[in-house]
């Protein structure tokens, strides 16, 4: 059996926010979610996604880091900044391509998801994988993600010119291989394609259209 | 108005509800746990399970408790957050006695159990024996349930007790009964993901019963296609296969008319019928008028998605269909189940592996407690309180005389009715939030003001108990051992994680005590409530829902045992009807033709715009429990009034802005979200809050004549911008009311 892993599959989320409370509750970061949980749009949809730290194989926010205080475990764990290190800078925050390391001002100190490394290392599996009701989140083997689900466990993402692997996989449709984001200048925003009319206005729907 | 010993504010600033955001003692004391205890969550009817961390005798937290299957360690957030009441700051740790213009002031037990019970007799030797009334609830465990129906019957002998499931699981329930003669899901959550074909009518899975999600994605994993009815597009009706957002009351035409087309193109099982029900002909008469266009203008959708429902649902090999309070509360609610489940005999797909249906619980103990006999009309074992061979039964197991055991009473809206024009003057309330969780608010505060006397047992001070005499301090379901049947009529065991807060007492002996003080003590004179459950067994031997066969021990070896379980060597029953053979002495499905009517109040030029309630996945019910707990108001600290930007437009509101949701019988002022996820014709506002935020001001005091359910889902409204709130209620923190 191949080891653990944690996989994501955002169309499964229902946003109840399971997994921020039951972050919150770890005795190394007590009242502080590390995870967290986008509304993409409400006023279109009830669509959410969870977002944990990806655990990159070549993690930016270490390379980015002027303190060195972002470590990686030998079995592929991307820590929270070390305490005594870490200056408070957010070059982190603002380097991360999955925006997940959060600045917390009251301690100065930039924290962010470990994958329950105090949990993982002691054979449990993370707190918002374990309870999330939805299985958006989930900790497991491949053979057993390939078994029970029908989308494709990838973890390579292609942002511009920059690949990305990562330890956590997320779930996308059977012939997608790499999860592409391209670039797009700030300047070209206001001609930017409009999203696709409405998918999930109610008012549309009862219109037949 | 309503009279309250002391202003609200005051009555808040001593008593709450306030949020608490750490564990007892705090996040860095905690350290190691002493003990960890597998049990159940104490709020909805998936009744998850959970384990309880303690340390010196404190619940500090929570661990998952994977091996439990129903839920495997997930959890929704109330069930993670809910390990924070046990030393909360509002917890009443002594019983309260009102103080006119001043509020409560704490005396002795014996003082406050002895005034009880003398105004007990002075009332009914006053007015008789069913003018002191008891209202009980569904988050009671078995055990409880039992003995309050026990109490109202044997220690009071009133005919006025019921509950509050009334307003949660009573529709499904009388339908489930007049179908197959029994009421309970037919099928284990472990058919769901076996289907092919997935109908959720009326049921916000993700937010009222989010365990319930990851059977239904697995499902779709397996293949499976799924419908969802509802009037907003809830997270679970997002990415369905077939999403009908239909109109508020407008199900019956979505259920006909399936079942129209059904019998058009030949997919329905006539040898099924033919052998294993009765009742057909007339639903098929019934349904003939109910062509896509006629169901359509029902329901309020094109009929184009009336016939792709029956596409899918229709030739399928598998199927299950789940509903819950959006078909259920109506003034038809009744028959808005019965249509629903025609849909599943139709086809003859239940009672075997991936085919079925259910009726998803809401409250904690929604499904047990219910067949205890604390319902207006029934006695232990889900049994008939106007059956002459039920009734002498429960007399025996009881050792009363059977002409002593009161007949039918009210149902809990007419018996607040009762209360209001002065047939009944006093009553014992428990696990009961009424003045949040009925309709027409306004009128239930009144009613409650003109009690002689009003006793009220619960762990904190809820809004309605800020109306009582004297308050008894009870216990938190961790504070007491007992058991709970949970959705799939599981009954699971409840383990006394810690000792109820000094002063506090176990909910049992309250009432036991008090049955003492009353003259029956040789009847309730129980050492532990395993006592009170091994009488349950026997009273409900031979009943409908039989727990004959169940032990403890047993529900600790094998997570929990599905009734009807008759014998300590049968093995439970986890599907119901398979073979065909249903509960009827016939053993045959009883279909029920039933024919659109209009809710109790439509829609009109005045109050033109339809009000819909329901709830938000943060909060439980009346809030008592979930407004006391701050990472769950902060998610959702108030609520709001969802609106489709078209009527947004229309009244000239945009997201954020205060509105003014008016009905013939009150109002809520609330902030508008503007989404587009909701009909035009129709606005949602939840309903946990208490006051001037209480969506159930608005709400119509009309009830199913069957199951006596109110018609929370519908009533008429008419919206429109307002000021935002002042003075000094508005100002108080949103869980306790007030706005921001």
């Amino acid at each position: 059996m191949s080891e653990l892993a944690f996989f994501i599959d955002y169309s499964r989320c229902i946003g109840c926010q399971s997994c921020v409370q039951a972050c919150e509750e770890c005795d190394t970061h007590r009242g502080r979610s590390m995870i967290h949980l986008e509304t993409i749009a409400r006023r279109d949809s009830v669509q959410t996604a969870p977002q944990v730290c990806m655990h990159c194989e070549d993690p930016i926010c270490a390379e980015v880091c002027p303190a060195d205080a972002i470590k990686k475990t030998p079995d592929g764990v991307v820590q929270s900044s070390l305490k005594p290190r870490c200056i408070g800078c957010s070059n982190c925050v603002l380097a991360c391509p999955f925006g997940v390391p959060k600045y917390f001002g009251e301690v100065d100190q930039m924290m962010k998801c470990d994958m329950c490394y105090d949990r993982t290392s002691s054979g449990r599996r993370p707190m918002c994988a374990t309870v999330c009701p939805s299985g958006a989140l989930a900790f497991t083997t491949i053979e057993e993600i390939m078994r029970t689900r029908q989308g494709n466990p990838v973890n390579e993402w292609q942002f511009g010119n920059e690949t990305v692997r990562t330890k956590v996989y997320v779930l996308v449709p059977q012939e997608v291989t790499r999860v592409d984001v391209p670039l797009i200048q700030i300047s070209n925003l206001s001609r930017r394609p409009h999203a696709p009319a409405d998918p999930y206005d109610v008012a549309a729907l009862l219109e037949g259209s | 108005m309503a009279r309250l010993p002391a202003s609200i504010t005051e009555l808040v600033a001593r008593h709450g509800p306030h949020p608490t955001r750490e564990p007892a003692g705090g996040w860095a004391t905690r350290g190691e746990p002493d003990r960890v205890v597998p049990t159940h969550c104490c709020f909805c009817g998936q009744q998850c399970g959970i384990q309880l961390k303690v340390k010196n005798e404190r619940v500090v937290g929570f661990e998952p408790w994977e091996e439990f299957p129903f839920n495997r360690g997930k959890l929704c957030p109330k069930g993670v957050k809910r390990y924070m009441q046990d030393e909360h700051p509002d917890r009443l740790r002594a019983p309260l006695e009102r103080v006119e213009g001043e509020g409560f002031r704490p005396i002795e037990w014996d003082a406050a159990l002895d005034r009880t019970a003398r105004e007990i007799q002075r009332i009914q030797s006053a007015y008789g024996r069913d003018a002191f009334a008891v209202l009980t609830g569904a988050s009671l465990t078995n055990e409880k349930a039992y003995l309050m129906g026990k109490f109202a019957r044997v220690a009071l002998r009133t005919a006025n007790i019921d509950y509050n499931g009334r307003l949660c699981m009573v529709s499904a329930a009388a339908a489930s009964k007049k179908t197959f003669g029994i009421d309970r899901a037919a099928n284990p959550w472990s058919d769901i993901p076996r289907a092919k074909v997935i109908l959720v009518a009326g049921a916000n899975v993700a937010e009222c019963a989010p365990i319930t999600t990851d059977y239904l994605w697995q499902a779709r994993e397996n293949g499976a296609r799924m419908i969802v009815l509802d009037p907003r597009m809830t997270p679970i009706a997002r990415t369905a296969d077939l999403f009908i957002p239909v109109r508020p009351g407008g199900d019956i035409g979505v259920f006909n008319g399936m079942l129209h087309v059904m019998i058009e193109r030949g997919w329905i099982d006539r040898d099924f019928i033919a052998a294993h029900t009765t009742g057909w002909a007339e639903v098929e008469e019934t349904v003939r008028r109910y062509t896509p266009e006629y169901a359509a203008g029902i329901a309020g959708v094109p009929a184009s998605m009336i016939v792709r429902a029956a596409e899918m649902w229709g030739p399928a090999e598998t199927s299950f269909l789940l509903h819950a309070r959006g078909i259920e509360h109506h003034s038809k609610g009744v028959e808005n189940c019965l249509a629903a489940i025609n849909l599943v005999v139709a086809t003859g797909r239940i009672g075997r592996e991936g085919c079925g249906y259910a009726m998803i619980t809401g409250q904690g103990n929604g499904q047990g407690a219910r067949e205890q006999g604390q319902k207006c009309d029934q006695l232990p074992g889900a049994r008939d309180l106007e059956n002459p061979a039920h009734r002498q039964y429960i007399a025996d197991v009881w050792g009363v005389d059977e002409a002593t055991i009161p007949h039918t009473g009210l149902s809990a809206v007419p018996l607040v009715e009762a209360i209001h024009d002065g047939r009944i003057k006093g009553l014992l309330l428990i696990c009961f939030n009424p003045t949040v969780s009925l309709p027409d608010g306004g009128f239930v505060r009144e009613a409650l003001s003109r009690l002689e006397y009003f006793a009220v047992i619960d762990f904190f001070l809820s809004e309605t108990a800020r109306y009582a005499d004297v308050v008894l301090p009870g216990s938190l379901m961790e504070e007491d051992e007992g058991t709970t049947t949970n959705v799939e009529g599981r009954v699971i065991h409840h383990r006394k994680v810690v000792a109820p807060p000094e002063g506090a007492r176990e909910d049992w002996r309250i009432i036991c005590d008090l049955a003492g003080r009353l003259g029956a003590g040789d009847k309730f004179a129980y050492g532990s409530t395993r006592d009170i459950f091994e009488e349950l067994r026997v009273a409900s031997k031979g009943g409908v829902a039989d727990y004959a066969g169940i032990t403890w021990e047993r529900i600790d070896r094998e997570f929990g045992v599905c009734w009807p379980c008759p014998s300590e060597d049968h093995p439970g029953t986890p599907r119901l009807y398979e073979g065909g053979r249903f509960a009827h002495p016939d053993g045959k499905a009883h279909f029920q033709a039933v024919d659109w009517r209009p809710a109790a109040e439509e829609t009109d030029a005045d109050y033109p715009i339809v009000l819909t309630t329901g709830r938000v996945v943060s909060q439980y019910l009346s809030g008592t429990q979930t407004r006391r707990i701050g990472g769950l108001v902060d998610q959702y600290p108030q609520p709001r009034c969802e609106m489709h930007p078209w009527l947004a437009e229309k009244i000239g509101v945009v997201d954020g802005d205060f509105v003014r949701v008016e009905s013939r019988r009150g109002a809520v002022v609330v902030r508008a979200h503007v989404v587009k996820t909701i009909r035009p014709d129709t606005v949602f506002v939840p309903y946990h809050w208490p006051l001037d935020r209480s969506a159930n001001n608005c709400t119509i005091r009309a009830i199913d004549p069957v199951s006596k359910i109110p018609e929370f889902k519908i009533c008429a409204v008419r919206v429109a911008k307002a000021d935002a709130p002042s003075g000094e209620e508005a100002a108080l923190d949103p869980a306790a009311g007030g706005i921001r």
